[in-house]
C-alpha cells in the first residue's frame, strides 16, 4: 500500500500507458470495425480526461521520484492538464475525418495514448535520462501518427521527412546531453543547476556547447528558426487532425521541457541560453510572418503561424524572469485553443468531393455559412494579436515581459513581426468576406462544429474574465525560480 | 459624482443591440434597422443624461467607475472628464445619423452591416471612457476589426486595397505605442490614467514615449506624411463609413494627443513642438493644394479634413488655453461638418453612383434644399463667421500666434485655401445649367434624409454664432491641463 502510494505523482502516466496496452489488446483482438476504432477513439479520450482528472487531484507542492529525475509541480500540473485537454480535444477532431478517408483504426487512439505517455514524462523530467525517454516515447509515437494513412503518398511522405530530421535533431540533443553529463559529472538537473551556477561556468565551453545542442534538439521540437523545416511539410502532408494534434500538444510538452531546462536546471548560465533562445525568437517570428504570406495551402499558412507562435512564445523564456514564464504559459493556453479551432475549421473546408486545403476555396464564405466564417474570422483575428480578442493578450504578456527586462530590439521586433503576420491572417478573413462565394462546403460535422464554437467564444469572451488563466499562470512558474 | 455605472451603459449598450440583431432572422432586414436606430438613440439619450449631469466646475473624473479586471494594477476604470466627455456625445449623435443615413443605401447583407456600426460605437465611447491605459488600447485597436470590414465588404471598387492601407498603417502605428504603455507600467508600476497623469517620468523616458504615442496618433488623426491611408480609406467606404471615420475615428487622435501625449510627457512636448508646428502647417498647405486638385468629391474632402487636423494639432501643441480649446472645438465640429459633407456626398452618389465632381453641375436648379444645406457644409468647413467652423480655427489661431507669429501667419492661408478649394467645388457641382442628362430628373431630399441633415444644420449654426455650451464643458479641463503642463516645464527648468 505504501508503495503503491509513494507511486501516486506518477499515476496520470501509468494510466495512460496501461489503458494504450488494453486498448491495444482492444483492438487487435476484436473483429475490425469501424465502430470498434470509435469506440476506443473514445475511450481514450475518456483516459486522458481521467488522467487530467488524476493531475487534477495532486497534491500542492513539489513531489520527487527515482532520486529526483522526475518532479511534479505546481508548473508540471498545469502543463500537464494543458496537454491532456489539447489531446483530447485532437483525438475528437480526428473520428469524422478519418472515418471518410477511410482511415479509421483503431491504431491511432492508441498512439495518441502513448504520445500524451510521453509528453507528461517530458514536463516532469528533471534529469537528461527521463528527458531523453519522455521525449523519444512522444517523437516515436508522432511519426507513425504523421504516416497513419498508409497508402497516401503524402502522409507517408510526412511520416518518412519528420523520422529522419527528427532523429538528427535527437541525435543532437544526446550529443549535448552526454557533453554536459562529462562535464558536470551528473544528468540530474539539481546537479547540473549547481555546476552551472558555479562562477566561470559561462567560460565552461564544454559545458555551453553542450547547452546550446541541447537547445537544438528542443528548438527542432517546437519548430523554432532555423530547425524548422520539416513542419510546413509534416503539417501539409499529414492527416490534418493528426496536423491539428501535432500543432497542439506536442508543442506544449516540448516548450514545457525548454523551459524546465533553461530556467531550473541552467538559471546559472541565463546570459548563455538567452542569446540562443532571443535568436531563435527573432528568426521564428520573422520567418513566420514573412514565409506565410505566400502561402496558398491552409495547412502550410497554418505550419507557418505555429513557427511565429512559437517565436512569440520564446519571447518570454528569453525574458528568462517569473513574469517571462508566465506569459509563456498564457501564451501557451491561447496558442493551443486558437489552434485547435483554427483545425476544427480546416476540416470543416469539405465538399461532397472531399477535403480541400486551397485558402483560396473559402472564398465568400460570409455569404454561404456566416456562422463558420464568423467563428474562424474571430480566430484569425486573434491569431493577428487584435484586441479585445485572447491572442492580444497572449502577445501583451510575452511583450510585458521583454519590456520589463529592458529587451527592447527583440520587442520592437516582435510587435513589427505581429502587424507583417497581421497581414496574412487578415488575407484570409478579406478572402472570406468581401470575395465572391464558391460552391457551398458540405455541413459541418457537430464534432468540428463543437470544437469550433467553444474555442472561438473562449477567445471572444477571455477579455470578460481574464484573471483567472493570469493568476494560475503566475502561481504555475512559481515553481521554476 | 456618484454614478450607477452610466458610463458602461452608454459604452456597451450597442453591444446588446448588436446581439439583438445578431438573433434576428437573416431576412428580417426592417427589424434589424429599426433595431440599430433605436439602440443608437437610446445611446444618445445616455451621453445626453451624461453630459447634463457633468458638474463644469469639477477638475478631476466624473462617473468614475472600477473593478478588478487583468490583475495586478490593471483595471476596468471608465470616467470622463471635460475633454472627453463631448466626445461621447458626439459619437453617440452621429451614430443614429449613420443608421438613417444606411436605411436605403446597404441592402446587402444589412444585418452583418449594422451589427459592425454598433460594435464599433462601443468601441469607439470605450476609447473616450477609458481610465486605464490598457483598456484604452483595447477599444483603441479593436475598432480596427469593424472598421476593415465595413470598408472591405460594403466598400466601392477599390475597397480590398483601402481596407489593408487602413488597417495595415493603423496598427503599424499603434504597436509601438503597446511597448510603450508596457514601459510606463513598469516605471509607475500602474496603468491607472489619473494616476499617470500626475506621475513624472524622467525626461530621456518622456522622449521616447513621447515618439511612440505619436506614431500611433499620427496615423490616427492624421498628420502629413502618414495621412495616405485617409484618401483611400474616406473613398472606399460606404457614406456612413466615411462619416464614422472623419467624425469620430480621426479625432481619437487628437484626442490621445490631450490625454496622454501632452500632460504625461510635457518636456518631450515641448521639445517635439517644433516638429508637430512644422508638420501641421505642411498638413495645412500642402493638403489644401492636393484638395485643389481632386476630380472625387470624398477624396477632396478627405484632403480638407486633413488640413483641418493641422489645425487641431497646432492648437494643442501651443500650450495655450485658447489654443487647446480651440483645438477640442475644431475637433468636434469637424465631427459634424465633416460628418455632414461626406452625407452630402451620400446623398448624390446614391442618385447617380459616382463620385467623380465633373459629373455633377447645375444641382441648385433640381435640389434647392440640397443645394441650401452644402452650402452651409461648406462654408462652416471654410470656417466663415457664424458657423461652427470659425470658433475653432479662430481660437487654434490665437493659440498658435501666442506660440509663435510664423506660424500663425503660415496656417492662415490654409484658410483662404480651404475657401478656394471648397467654393471652386461648389460652383462645379451646384450652379451652372444642368448638363448631365442623367441630372434632369434627379430629385430633391427626401424626409429621411431632412431628418438626417436638420439636426446638423441646427447645430453648425447653433454653436457658430453660442459656442459656450461646449466651451464651458472644457474650460476647466483645459486649464488643468495647461497650468499642469507648464508647472512640469517649471519644474524640469528648476532642475537644470
Amino acid at each position: 500500500m505504501n508503495q503503491l502510494q509513494a507511486y501516486w505523482p506518477l499515476y496520470p502516466e501509468i494510466l495512460l500507458v496501461v489503458a494504450a496496452m488494453v486498448l491495444l489488446m482492444l483492438g487487435a483482438f476484436r473483429p475490425e470495425r469501424e465502430a470498434e476504432a470509435e469506440a476506443i477513439g473514445w475511450l481514450a479520450i475518456g483516459t486522458l480526461g481521467l488522467a487530467a482528472w488524476f493531475v487534477l487531484q495532486q497534491p500542492a507542492g513539489v513531489q520527487q521520484l527515482f532520486d529526483g529525475a522526475f518532479v511534479v509541480d505546481g508548473f508540471a500540473r498545469f502543463m500537464k492538464v494543458l496537454t491532456l485537454v489539447a489531446s483530447a480535444a485532437a483525438l475528437l477532431l480526428s473520428f469524422d475525418y478519418m472515418r471518410q478517408v477511410r482511415a479509421l483504426k483503431f491504431e491511432y487512439p492508441v498512439l495518441v495514448l502513448l504520445a500524451t505517455a510521453g509528453m507528461l514524462m517530458m514536463i516532469s523530467a528533471n534529469d537528461l535520462i527521463s528527458l531523453y525517454v519522455g521525449l523519444e516515447l512522444q517523437s516515436l509515437a508522432l511519426y507513425v501518427m504523421a504516416a497513419i494513412r498508409r497508402d497516401d503518398l503524402r502522409s507517408s511522405e510526412a511520416g518518412l521527412k519528420y523520422f529522419v530530421l527528427g532523429a538528427l535533431s535527437s541525435g543532437m540533443l544526446l550529443y549535448g546531453a552526454s557533453l554536459i553529463y562529462g562535464f558536470t559529472g551528473s544528468t540530474s538537473f539539481a546537479t547540473i543547476a549547481s555546476a552551472a551556477a558555479q562562477p566561470g561556468a559561462g567560460q565552461n565551453i564544454g559545458l555551453i556547447i553542450g547547452l546550446v545542442f541541447l537547445l537544438v534538439g528542443l528548438a527542432f521540437k517546437v519548430s523554432a528558426v532555423p530547425f524548422h523545416m520539416w513542419t510546413p511539410d509534416v503539417y501539409e502532408g499529414a492527416p490534418t487532425p493528426v496536423t491539428a494534434f501535432f500543432a497542439a500538444a506536442p508543442k506544449v510538452a516540448a516548450m514545457a521541457l525548454l523551459m524546465r531546462v533553461t530556467l531550473a536546471g541552467f538559471a546559472g548560465a541565463k546570459p548563455q541560453w538567452q542569446q540562443v533562445i532571443t535568436a531563435l525568437a527573432i528568426a521564428s517570428m520573422l520567418l513566420g510572418a514573412f514565409a506565410a504570406i505566400g502561402q496558398s495551402n491552409i495547412k502550410r499558412l497554418l505550419a507557418y503561424s505555429a513557427i511565429g507562435n512559437i517565436g512569440y512564445a520564446l519571447i518570454g523564456l528569453a525574458a528568462g524572469s517569473p513574469e517571462g514564464a508566465r506569459g509563456v504559459i498564457i501564451y501557451l493556453v491561447i496558442y493551443v485553443v486558437m489552434t485547435l479551432g483554427a483545425f476544427a475549421c480546416v476540416l470543416a473546408m469539405r465538399r461532397s468531393q472531399g477535403m480541400v486545403e486551397e485558402i483560396d476555396e473559402l472564398s465568400g464564405l460570409a455569404q454561404n455559412n456566416l456562422a463558420m466564417a464568423t467563428l474562424l474570422a474571430i480566430l484569425l483575428f486573434s491569431l493577428a494579436g487584435l484586441p479585445p480578442l485572447a491572442g492580444f493578450f497572449a502577445k501583451f504578456y510575452v511583450f510585458l515581459a521583454a519590456v520589463k527586462e529592458g529587451m527592447w530590439a527583440l520587442a520592437v521586433i516582435g510587435v513589427l513581426a505581429s502587424v507583417v503576420g497581421a497581414y496574412y491572417y487578415v488575407r484570409i478573413v478579406k478572402i472570406m468576406f468581401f470575395d465572391e462565394p464558391r460552391e457551398r462546403f458540405a455541413a459541418i460535422q457537430p464534432k468540428a462544429g463543437l470544437v469550433m464554437g467553444v474555442t472561438s467564444i473562449y477567445i471572444l469572451l477571455y477579455v470578460v474574465w481574464p484573471a483567472p488563466l493570469v493568476d494560475a499562470a503566475g502561481a504555475a512558474v512559481k515553481s521554476l525560480f | 459624482m456618484n454614478s450607477f455605472g452610466v458610463l458602461s451603459l452608454v459604452t456597451f449598450f450597442p453591444l446588446a443591440g448588436a446581439l439583438a440583431i445578431a438573433a434576428q432572422n437573416r431576412e428580417a432586414k426592417r427589424n434589424a434597422r429599426w433595431i440599430a436606430l433605436y439602440t443608437t438613440l437610446f445611446t444618445f439619450g445616455v451621453s445626453l443624461f451624461i453630459w447634463g449631469n457633468f458638474d463644469k466646475a469639477a477638475t478631476g473624473f466624473q462617473f468614475v467607475e472600477e473593478m478588478e479586471w487583468l490583475g495586478g494594477s490593471i483595471k476596468y476604470k471608465m470616467g470622463v472628464d471635460g475633454i472627453s466627455v463631448l466626445f461621447v456625445v458626439l459619437t453617440a449623435f452621429l451614430m443614429p445619423l449613420c443608421i438613417i443615413a444606411s436605411w436605403e443605401a446597404i441592402e446587402e447583407r444589412v444585418k452583418e452591416y449594422l451589427i459592425a456600426f454598433l460594435v464599433l460605437e462601443t468601441l469607439m465611447i470605450g476609447v473616450f471612457c477609458a481610465l486605464d491605459l490598457v483598456l484604452f488600447y483595447l477599444f483603441f485597436e479593436g475598432g480596427l476589426i469593424p472598421m476593415f470590414l465595413i470598408i472591405g465588404v460594403w466598400g466601392g471598387e477599390r475597397r480590398v486595397y483601402a481596407s489593408f492601407k487602413f488597417f495595415l498603417y493603423t496598427l503599424l502605428g499603434s504597436v509601438l505605442m503597446l511597448l510603450a504603455l508596457m514601459a510606463m507600467y513598469w516605471h509607475a508600476g500602474t496603468t491607472d490614467i489619473p494616476t499617470l497623469l500626475s506621475h513624472r517620468f524622467p525626461a530621456d523616458m518622456q522622449w521616447w514615449l513621447w515618439l511612440a504615442f505619436f506614431a500611433s496618433f499620427a496615423v490616427k488623426l492624421p498628420m502629413w506624411p502618414v495621412h495616405t491611408w485617409l484618401p483611400d480609406a474616406h473613398v472606399e467606404a460606404p457614406t456612413a463609413g466615411s462619416v464614422i471615420l472623419a467624425g469620430i475615428l480621426l479625432k481619437m487622435g487628437g484626442y490621445g494627443f490631450l490625454r496622454f501625449s501632452l500632460p504625461m510627457f510635457p518636456l518631450a512636448s515641448q521639445e517635439f513642438a517644433p516638429l508637430v508646428f512644422a508638420l501641421s502647417v505642411v498638413a495645412i498647405i500642402y493638403t489644401s493644394l492636393v484638395a485643389l486638385a481632386q476630380e472625387d468629391v470624398k477624396k477632396l474632402i478627405a484632403y480638407s479634413s486633413v488640413a483641418h487636423m493641422g489645425f487641431v494639432t497646432m492648437g494643442i501643441f501651443s500650450f495655450t488655453v485658447q489654443g487647446v480649446d480651440g483645438a477640442i472645438f475644431q475637433m468636434l465640429s469637424h465631427g459634424l461638418v465633416s460628418a455632414a459633407l461626406f452625407l452630402c456626398v451620400g446623398v448624390v452618389y446614391d442618385r447617380m453612383h459616382t463620385r467623380r465632381i465633373d459629373a455633377y453641375g447645375g444641382l441648385v436648379n433640381r435640389m434647392p434644399l440640397y443645394a441650401f444645406c452644402f452650402m452651409l457644409f461648406t462654408l462652416a468647413n471654410v470656417g466663415l463667421p457664424g458657423t461652427s467652423g470659425f470658433v475653432g480655427e479662430f481660437l487654434t489661431l490665437v493659440g498658435a500666434f501666442k506660440a509663435s507669429t510664423w506660424l500663425a501667419f503660415l496656417a492662415t492661408f490654409g484658410v483662404i485655401l480651404s475657401a478656394a478649394y471648397a467654393l471652386y467645388l461648389y460652383r462645379r457641382m451646384m450652379f451652372g445649367p444642368i448638363e448631365k442628362p442623367g441630372l434632369r430628373t434627379i430629385s430633391d431630399l427626401g424626409y429621411r434624409e431632412i431628418v438626417v441633415f436638420a439636426p446638423l444644420v441646427l447645430l453648425v449654426v447653433l454653436f457658430g454664432f453660442y459656442p459656450s455650451p461646449l466651451l464651458d464643458v472644457t474650460a476647466v479641463s483645459v486649464k488643468k491641463l495647461v497650468s499642469n503642463y507648464e508647472a512640469a516645464i517649471r519644474a524640469a527648468a528648476a532642475m537644470r
